[in-house]
């Protein structure tokens, strides 16, 4: 176990590196680089650009400023942004709930549906509901999340005026009804790639478990069928899944992004295209590695707990 | 103790072979839809603007938000009275330019990255291979919005942006390919007749890869034209008066009460696009490489 957590650290910490080189060529690739809110300014000489690159060290050699960069940053000194001086992670923080919050409530309605459909896809496998399931989800990995989420505000809060078409909460109100109705829409529309996804991988995984030899087993020990399906099969076929979630962690929040966009929802994804709006370029790469580095959690919080909860798993 | 309300469908062997027969069936009809929605678009879009009356760009003030089917305008007109039809039309050669174009450049790219890291291997192979772990680390809609904030937007600079965010799925794919053929005796064979490295790699292996590349690419056209739709859609992709689908829906949020055919229309040809694409990447998935059925 300690040799494994060791050696996924290790790898874990070799790609946290990668991305943070990746991280400093995107910042300094770009035309202008950490320049680029200064030229903005009117009466902005060259001269005067030339000083603040100085002073911001730009005009020394680049491993010099990336090695200064990755040391601020492993320190927790992520610059402070443009637009109100706030420290970086300070903003991300202030933004990062509402982000969880509806990535946690459209994640539980994800793996809700999508075993569901996953469940019966693969115990009536060929059948009109597998057929409609495997086009279905294919045709909703092809719908862009901003046109379904304008699509659920036109049918669910312009026409059938139940839900509101967008924000946290309606100011002045703010119970905790408010708070619920307001994330209905917005996680379902941010679950609609994940019930796709989670449903094909989990009908994948359920054919694979029914094969097994434990399975024949218990069915040639008489456990009634219910008893192997949800016993046996499901939680079975549920393990492998531990993994496949991890790997959405990225798909989901590009897909918050966009959600909150279309339903002006004051998250991370928000705060993410304001900052490049403003060409805030401090908070834009606090994101964008604040988003990689939580990727690279996830995917291994997922390794873990995937062994943790298979003991036929060996760890080393 | 509770009986089993519902026992797992015992078919007999006849019954069950038709049943995948008719999947085989269904899925080759899904891929041949697909083909038919691409080549009606590509089409409609390549010929129908010389056809089609009305022109892209003219305004027309007394048709302002005309309803589809109404008037002359016959998917309606936009806020400036633009036809709808034109636009999507115009839109449509944008787009799928774009999605082309993006996947062309990121399957040279995925395949070279590839083709080094699996004939290689080694340090150069797990060097090139984290890197592209370590991509695929940034969630897609982020990086390409960080790219693509800071480039002059055209054309040519949001098809790079988005082939730069969508080669490492190829790259992937074919690096396992090569890796494997890399063993087999016929490039054995090559290597001690003394072929050099890159006759190897681009002679004997990479047209043995050809089918996954295939299978990724044409899904990738699919994921090229999504990623623009996201981008032109959030303010940084293609910019107006050029429309294209992603485009045409960032100003429909507020006529959504008014005019909802706005938002709803461009979705649509995006949505019959991808899936289009999508349909005939799985079509040839199951056709040409089985091994990597997933679903």
């Amino acid at each position: 176990m300690t040799r494994f957590l060791l050696r996924r650290l290790a790898q874990s910490l070799v790609l946290l590196w990668l991305v943070s080189v990746i991280g400093f060529a995107v910042l300094h690739l770009a035309p202008g680089g950490p320049l680029a809110e200064f030229t903005l300014i009117p009466g902005m000489t060259t001269a005067q650009l030339k000083l603040i690159a100085h002073q911001m060290g730009l005009d020394r050699p680049l491993p010099v400023q990336y090695w200064e960069w990755f040391r601020r940053m492993l320190a927790g000194n992520w610059g402070r942004s443009y637009r109100d001086s706030q420290p970086v992670l300070y903003v991300i923080a202030a933004h990062l709930w509402p982000t969880l919050e509806l990535m946690v409530s459209s994640t539980v309605i994800a793996i809700l549906l999508g075993t569901w459909v996953g469940v019966l896809g693969a115990i009536r496998r060929y059948s009109v509901f597998d057929y409609l399931a495997t086009v279905g989800a294919m045709i909703a990995l092809s719908i862009p999340t901003f046109w379904f989420g304008l699509v659920v505000i036109y049918i669910f809060s312009v026409k059938l005026a139940w839900l509101p078409a967008g924000n946290l909460y309606t100011i002045g109100n703010g119970s905790f009804l408010d708070y619920a109705v307001h994330l209905i829409s917005p996680s379902i529309v941010l679950a609609l790639v994940t019930i796709a996804i989670w449903s094909r991988y989990l009908r994948a995984s359920m054919l694979e478990v029914v094969n097994q030899d434990y399975i024949r087993t218990a069915r040639a020990k008489g456990v009634p069928e219910q008893t192997i399906l949800f016993r046996h099969t499901i939680r079975n076929a549920l393990l492998p899944m531990i993994t496949i979630a991890g790997l959405q962690l990225p798909t989901l929040l590009s897909g918050a992004l966009v959600t909150e966009t279309v339903f002006t929802w004051p998250g991370m994804g928000r705060l993410f295209l304001d900052s490049i709006g403003y060409r805030d370029y401090p908070v834009v790469m606090g994101i964008l590695m604040f988003s990689a580095v939580l990727v690279l959690l996830g995917n291994l919080a997922a390794d873990l707990l995937y062994a943790a909860a298979d003991p036929r798993i060996r760890l080393d | 103790m509770a009986v089993a309300t519902e026992t797992p469908p015992r078919v007999s062997p006849a019954r069950r072979a038709r049943s995948r027969a008719l999947a085989r069936f269904v899925r080759h009809r899904l891929a041949l839809f697909g083909l038919g929605a691409i080549i009606v678009l590509v089409l409609l879009c390549a010929v129908g603007p010389y056809i089609w009356p009305y022109n892209d760009l003219r305004i027309d003030i007394r048709h302002r938000f005309a309803e589809p089917f109404m008037s002359a305008h016959i998917l309606g007109a936009d806020a400036l009275g633009r036809d709808l039809f034109a636009r999507l039309m115009i839109a449509g050669r944008v787009s799928l330019t774009v999605g082309f174009a993006a996947m062309a450049i990121s399957t040279v790219i995925g395949t070279f990255v590839g083709t080094i890291a699996g004939y290689f291997g080694g340090a150069i192979g797990s060097m090139l291979m984290r890197f592209v772990d370590a991509v695929l680390c940034f969630p897609s809609i982020f990086l390409l919005l960080a790219l693509a904030a800071f480039v002059q937007p055209n054309l040519f600079t949001i098809t790079l942006v988005i082939a730069a965010t969508a080669w490492m799925e190829v790259a992937r794919v074919v690096e396992a390919q090569i890796r494997s053929l890399r063993e087999r005796d016929f490039a054995l064979a090559a290597k001690v007749l003394g072929a050099s490295d890159a006759h190897i790699m681009f002679h004997e292996l990479l047209p043995n890869a050809v089918a996954p590349i295939v299978v990724a690419s044409t899904l990738n056209v699919a994921r090229a034209i999504l990623l623009e739709a996201y981008v032109s859609f959030l303010g940084y992709g293609i910019q107006p008066p050029t429309p294209s689908w992603g485009n045409m829906l960032n100003n429909a949020q507020e006529y959504l009460a008014t005019a909802p055919w706005l938002a709803l229309l461009p979705g649509l040809f995006i949505i019959l696009a991808v899936t289009g694409f999508n349909f005939v990447g799985d079509g040839l998935r199951d056709a040409l490489d089985p091994r990597l059925d997933i679903t």
